[in-house]
C-alpha cells in the first residue's frame, strides 16, 4: 500500500541529513524529560509540543467517489491527521484560521516564509487523488519549516472506504519520524459497550478505529460479554461470553462474522490472551473453586496446564518473545505479579509494594508490564520484567485493565466512577503526564489495541 | 460492624419475603369451583406455593442468599444455618436442580472477581452437598462483579453484593 512518490532526486541525501538533525533535538528533549521528576526511557514529552501545520489538501481533480468528493476527502484527511497528532499529546496544531490554501504546485514546493510567520516548526501537505483503478490515493508530504526543508513523503492507495486509514497513516508516518517512536495510529480498539443501569447492564463488544470512527457493535448484547482481546495478527478477537448460561471463552473471527467455544469442558475458562505468534490462547479455567492458568492451540486440542496452586491464578500475558508469561496470582495472600516461562516453570513472585496487584499485560516492546495497582482506588501502572522500576501513571477512583498500544508508548486502560454510572475509556502515555478520555457511543470496558494494521 | 449490617439485609430480606408470602395466599386471588362441581372436596386445602416452586423455596427457608466477608470465601455460623435449611428442602424436594450463583463486589478487579464468585458458588455447593444435596444437581456459576444487587459504592452496598444465591426454576 505504501510507495515511494518519484521526484525530488537529491531528497534522500537531504533527509539523511535532516534526519540527524531531529535525532538531536529529540536527544535534548529526552534530558529534559530525565531531569524531570518521572524515570524511565521515554523520549520526548510535552511540556513543549511541536508545533505543526496541516493546512487541507488539495486535489488535482475535483471527482465524486463513494467517499465524497476528493475536494472535500482532502479537507478531512488533513482534519484526520491533525486529531491524530493532537491527541498523541506530542504536537501542538496551528489554529485552523492561520491556515493557508495550499494549491497542487505547492504540495511539493511549500511557501515556507508564509508557515514560518504562523508559528509552524513543521509542515504536513498532501493531495487526494481518485484514481483510474477506483482506488484513493493520499501522498503526504512533511517539511521542517525553519530549516526549509523537506523531511519525509509517502503515498498511500487505499479503497475509497479506506480513506481514513490513508490518513491514520500519514499521522502515523510524521509521528514516527518526529518522536523517534513506533506508529500507533492505523490500529483499532476492541472492548466491551456497556449501556444500562448496573443491575442490569446490557454488553457488547464492539470494535472502532483508534480514534473513535468506524465503529460497530460484535455482539448483540443478549450474553454478558467480557476481556475481548485481539490476536497479534488481527484476524480473530478472543472474548468470554455468558451464552447459554456457560462462562466460556470464545474465539470470533473479525472476517466472517463467526464464534466458536476455545475449550469445551464442564468449567468456567476466563481472562483469554494470546501468544504474540497469534497460535496459543493462554486463559483461566476454574475448577471447583480452584483457578489455574492453562494453554491451548488456538486450532484445537487438549489444554496444557501451565499453574498449579489452590490459590487464584489468572490475567495471563506472554512477553513479546513468547518466552515468558506475566500473571497475577493469590497464592501469597493478596493479589501479586509472578512470572513464570511459558511452559509454567520458574513462577516467581515480582510485585512486592503494599496493596495489591492486578491484571498485568506485558508491553509489545517487552521492555515494561502494565497493571493494576489495588489499594485505596485502583491505579494504572508500570514497572519492568523484573520488577523494578514500579511507577503510577493514574489517580482516580477505579482504573482498571492496561492494555498497551503496538508502540508501547500508550496504554488504554478503563475508567469507572463510584454508584451506578457507566465505565468509559481512557488512555494515558509510559510518563503518565498524557492522560485522554476515548470517545465511545455509550459505556465502555475492556480495551484491547489490535496491531498496526497493514 | 459488619455483623450488625450483615444482619440488618437478612432482616430486609425477611421482610420481602414475608410480604410476598402474603400477597401469594390473597384468598381473591384464587379462581372460583368449576361449575356443577358437586359432592365432598376431597383434596386438602393449600394456600401456599407448588411444592418444589421457588416461591415453595423462598418460603420454607431462611434465606436463598448467603453473605461473605471481604475476599474471602468462608461460611460463617449465620451462612450454615441459611445453608442448612437450604438442605432440608432440597432433600425433601430431590427433583430439582439449582443454580448456585457466586458474586463479588466492585472493589476487585474484573477477572480476579470471576474467579472470586465461582469460589463463593463453589464453598455454598460444597456445603450443601456435605448436607447430603447431590452435586449432580447444583450448577456453579460465577457473575463476579458484573451483577450487583445494590448500586452504591459504599460499605453497605458491598456487604449486599458479596453474595452466593441459590436459585431454584420458577
Amino acid at each position: 500500500m505504501v510507495f515511494r512518490i518519484p521526484s525530488l532526486s537529491a531528497f534522500r541525501q537531504l533527509v539523511l541529513g535532516l534526519c540527524l538533525a531531529a535525532l538531536g533535538s529529540a536527544a535534548a528533549a529526552q534530558d529534559d524529560a530525565a531531569s524531570g521528576p518521572i524515570e524511565g526511557d521515554v523520549v520526548g514529552g510535552i511540556s513543549n509540543p511541536t508545533s505543526i501545520a496541516i493546512p487541507d489538501m488539495p486535489t488535482p481533480r475535483a471527482v465524486g467517489t463513494p467517499a465524497g468528493n476528493t475536494e472535500d476527502l482532502g479537507r478531512q484527511v488533513a482534519r484526520v491527521i491533525e486529531d491524530d497528532l493532537r491527541n498523541s499529546g506530542f504536537f501542538n496544531p496551528v489554529a485552523r484560521q492561520f491556515l493557508r490554501d495550499v494549491n497542487m504546485p505547492q504540495v511539493t514546493a511549500p511557501e515556507y516564509p508564509a508557515w514560518n510567520q504562523v508559528g509552524a516548526q513543521n509542515l504536513v501537505q498532501g493531495y487526494v487523488q481518485a484514481g483510474s483503478n477506483g482506488r484513493l490515493t493520499v501522498g503526504c508530504y512533511l517539511y521542517d519549516v525553519f530549516a526549509q526543508a523537506p523531511l519525509e513523503r509517502a503515498g498511500y492507495e487505499v479503497d475509497y472506504a479506506d480513506w481514513r486509514r490513508a490518513a491514520h497513516r500519514c499521522a502515523d508516518m510524521i509521528y514516527a519520524r518526529l518522536t523517534g517512536e513506533g506508529a500507533y495510529f492505523d490500529s483499532r480498539i476492541v472492548y466491551v459497550a456497556e449501556s444500562g443501569p448496573k443491575d442490569n447492564r446490557v454488553r457488547r463488544i464492539a470494535v472502532m478505529d483508534t480514534d473513535g470512527a468506524n465503529h460497530r457493535f460484535l455482539t448483540n448484547g443478549q450474553s454478558i460479554v467480557l476481556t475481548p482481546r485481539y490476536a497479534p495478527d488481527g484476524q480473530t478477537i478472543v472474548y468470554m461470553s455468558y451464552q447459554n448460561n456457560e462462562p466460556r471463552v470464545y474465539i470470533y473471527d473479525v472476517a466472517s462474522g463467526q464464534q466458536r467455544l476455545l475449550v469445551n469442558a464442564p468449567y468456567m475458562t476466563f481472562a483469554p490472551r494470546y501468544s504474540p505468534d497469534s497460535r496459543y490462547v493462554v486463559f483461566s479455567m476454574a475448577v471447583n473453586g480452584n483457578s489455574d492458568i492453562y494453554r491451548v492451540a488456538v486450532s484445537g486440542g487438549a489444554p496444557e496446564r501451565l499453574t498449579n496452586t489452590p490459590g487464584i491464578d489468572t490475567s495471563g500475558s506472554y512477553s513479546p518473545d513468547g518466552s515468558r508469561i506475566v500473571f497475577e496470582s493469590d497464592r501469597s495472600g493478596g493479589q501479586q505479579l509472578y512470572v513464570m516461562n511459558a511452559d509454567g516453570s520458574n513462577q516467581r513472585r515480582i510485585s512486592f509494594g503494599g496493596g495489591r496487584y492486578a491484571t498485568p499485560e506485558w508491553s509489545p516492546r517487552g521492555n515494561l508490564i502494565a497493571f493494576t495497582r489495588l489499594g485505596g482506588g485502583f491505579r494504572i501502572g508500570v514497572m519492568r520484567p523484573d520488577g523494578s522500576g514500579e511507577r503510577i501513571l493514574t489517580n482516580s477512583w477505579q482504573d482498571e485493565g492496561p492494555s498497551w498500544a503496538p508502540n508501547g508508548r500508550v496504554i488504554h486502560f478503563f475508567r469507572t466512577p463510584r454508584g451506578n454510572s457507566l465505565p468509559s475509556l481512557w488512555s494515558v502515555d509510559v510518563t503518565g503526564r498524557m492522560v485522554r478520555r476515548l470517545p465511545t457511543p455509550v459505556g465502555a470496558s475492556d480495551p484491547s489495541w489490535s496491531p498496526l494494521l497493514d | 460492624m459488619i455483623q450488625f449490617s450483615k444482619t440488618a439485609i437478612l432482616l430486609t430480606a425477611s421482610s420481602a419475603l414475608a410480604l410476598g408470602a402474603c400477597s401469594r395466599s390473597a384468598p381473591e386471588d384464587l379462581p372460583p369451583p368449576p361449575v356443577g362441581t358437586t359432592g365432598p372436596d376431597t383434596t386438602p386445602t393449600y394456600s401456599g406455593p407448588t411444592p418444589g416452586s421457588r416461591a415453595d423455596f423462598l418460603a420454607n427457608t431462611a434465606s436463598d442468599t448467603i453473605f461473605f466477608e471481604t475476599d474471602s470465601h468462608d461460611i460463617d455460623p449465620e451462612d450454615r444455618a441459611i445453608l442448612d435449611s437450604q438442605a432440608a428442602w432440597l432433600v425433601a424436594n430431590p427433583n430439582v436442580r439449582v443454580t448456585i450463583e457466586g458474586h463479588c463486589d466492585e472493589r476487585g478487579t474484573r477477572e480476579y472477581n470471576l474467579a472470586l464468585g465461582e469460589r463463593r458458588a463453589n464453598a455454598a455447593s460444597n456445603y450443601l452437598a456435605a448436607r447430603g444435596v447431590s452435586a449432580s444437581r447444583m450448577t456453579v456459576i460465577s457473575y463476579g462483579k458484573e451483577r450487583p444487587i445494590a448500586l452504591g459504592s459504599d460499605a453497605a452496598s458491598w456487604a449486599q453484593n458479596r453474595r452466593a444465591v441459590t436459585v431454584v426454576p420458577m
